[in-house]
């Protein structure tokens, strides 16, 4: 073993103040607010190009984000129709009219339900002859074929699907009855359509989200790699992975930001542009359905997958690709 | 402050930089490294900021051994090494005065605390009326400055730099060597590398020299 001349030994820093300096709150929110915003900087720096990673990533939000606000209409649109659900109840054609009417009777008095209309054969006979065009048909028959029908209108709190298919349970149950059938079978069938673009909207929102992903993983690769030669010298001169990681992470995070506040603006005016056309339609049906979008909401919603995203896609960027990046 | 206890490093590919090395520098010493190029000088200050791993035998630094430190202890070790290059490696889109920054800014002191230091450091270089510029309108000497400004403004015990002068002239060289001399006066362990053989006669410390990898000889000082 060989040796160097000596000279007089030098103080260390006491590692304590060291460490107590890098662990206050004060230093550790100081130094990601000026990261945050040193971050900021360098994206205004550029701003077309931020714009054009931000209108990508806004443009492949707002997709699936109107979607699912048309979706949520069509929803309260069958559902202000769920409540006018009612249920025809067949008698078995031995019940005469005089027993049809007390039992309409009876039924009206339960508690799920409001209102009861009896339809005579007769009635329905008559309808059927104007309504169908086969009065010629009609009347050929010797007897009338249709059986009296109870018209049982739910009460509201009933008329949701559950409790509609207890009562139908219950007037099924009666001894007079052949058949009771709940007319909700369109409903039925709006809600299963709705289902059914729920699960694609699902799908197209996988998707563009992995699509969001990989923008910002692209573009903050490219970051990366601009930046090589600051990354080597800062992790010589002592920056840990997490020193460097930060300014990637926070410019995946504003991209997440500037695009989701893009995709509400895409949103907000494309409903917008939609309202007046709607609410034409609306007034042909007799109605006064308005779109809905709760701007406050979605824009809540917008920004937290937004910055989810972002922040995903830089950190999987940043992963795969600062590891590489080592002096040498 | 630096043992190497028969240090190899082999590089993948199989050559080998450095062949069974054990020398030892003792805190507050100065000394050059010496050698023709790729002798293994580089590869000697590399192992001991941990920019290449050794792949047999032992190095400590500051009593610590850091021979297996796991990867994300490193930064640590760093910070407590200058780390001169013969390149500079500034980065030429900050200011002067944000390069000689960086390390302070990595080690998250307080902003007040960053300015005193950067311009206690600058002062002491020559380079106070410097802060504001970018590095590509300054000389290759002042560039080399900085980059000692750098080094030196986080205080670290100890002082690395490989080749520093290799890209100046002579005068401009020994200036640069004599400001080392005075930050070892004020304790710092300092060891150079650098093949000028004729600029380090001039100056008296020991001298480490390697060839093919192989420690030589070290001479020591001549007073």
């Amino acid at each position: 073993m060989k040796r160097a001349r000596q000279n007089r030994p030098r103080s260390t820093p006491h590692w304590s103040a060291t460490l107590r300096r890098m662990l206050s709150p004060r230093t550790w929110l100081t130094r990601h607010a000026q990261v945050a915003l040193d971050s900021l900087g360098r994206l205004t720096r550029h701003p077309l190009a931020t714009l054009m990673t931000a209108a990508v990533i806004g443009i492949a939000l707002a997709m699936p984000a109107s979607l699912y606000l048309l979706l949520g209409n069509m929803d309260r649109l069958s559902g202000a129709w769920d409540g006018q659900a009612s249920l025809s109840v067949f008698l078995k054609d031995t019940v005469s009219v005089t027993a049809a009417d007390t039992l309409a009777g009876r039924v009206r008095d339960w508690p799920e339900v409001v209102n009861v209309t009896l339809v005579t054969p007769e009635q329905a006979l008559e309808e059927f002859r104007q309504g169908s065009g086969f009065a010629d048909v009609l009347d050929t028959l010797d007897e009338n074929p249709l059986p009296a029908v109870l018209l049982v209108l739910p009460a509201p709190d009933h008329a949701n699907a559950q409790s509609a298919a207890g009562l139908q349970a219950r007037l099924q149950a009666l001894p007079e009855t052949e058949r009771a059938q709940l007319d909700l079978q369109w409903v039925q069938r709006l809600t299963a359509i709705l289902a059914l673009a729920r699960r694609g909207v699902l799908l197209i929102s996988a998707l563009l989200a992995l699509a969001v992903l990989l923008v910002v993983g692209n573009t903050i690769r490219l970051e990366i790699q601009n930046r090589r030669e600051e990354i080597v010298v800062t992790k010589l001169i002592g920056a840990t992975d997490g020193f460097i990681r930060r300014p990637f992470l926070y410019n995946g995070v504003w991209y997440g930001v500037i695009g989701a506040l893009l995709a509400w603006l895409l949103v907000e005016t494309g409903f917008w542009l939609l309202e007046s056309p709607t609410r034409q339609l609306a007034a042909l049906y007799q109605s006064n359905f308005q779109l809905q979008t709760l701007p406050l909401l979605l824009l809540l919603v917008l920004l937290t997958g937004g910055v989810l995203l972002g922040l995903l896609g830089s950190w999987l960027a940043v992963g795969r690709h600062l590891g590489a990046v080592e002096p040498g | 402050m630096i043992r190497f206890n028969n240090v190899s490093k082999r590089y993948p590919g199989g050559f080998e930089a450095l062949s069974n090395v054990s020398l030892e520098l003792e805190a507050g010493a100065m000394a050059f490294l010496t050698g023709h190029s790729g002798a293994g000088k580089s590869t000697l200050l590399k192992l001991i900021a941990l920019i290449e791993r050794t792949t047999r035998g032992q190095i400590h630094v500051n009593g610590q051994n850091v021979t297996h430190i796991r990867r994300r202890r490193i930064p640590f070790v760093r910070r407590r090494i200058g780390f001169i290059f013969q390149d500079h490696n500034l980065l030429f889109n900050r200011t002067v005065f944000d390069n000689v920054a960086l390390p302070l800014v990595i080690a998250g002191y307080r902003h007040q605390e960053i300015g005193r230091r950067v311009r206690a450091a600058l002062d002491k270089l020559g380079l106070l009326d410097k802060e504001r510029m970018y590095p590509i309108t300054l000389s290759g000497g002042e560039q080399q400055r900085v980059g000692i400004a750098r080094a030196v403004v986080n205080k670290p015990m100890l002082l690395l730099a490989d080749e520093p002068t290799g890209n100046l002239d002579p005068g401009l060289s020994l200036e640069i060597m004599k400001l080392f001399g005075l930050f070892n006066q004020v304790g710092v362990t300092v060891l150079i590398a650098s093949h000028d053989v004729g600029l380090l006669d001039r100056l008296d410390y020991p001298v480490i020299a390697l060839d093919h990898g192989h420690l030589l000889a070290v001479e020591q000082a001549h007073a």
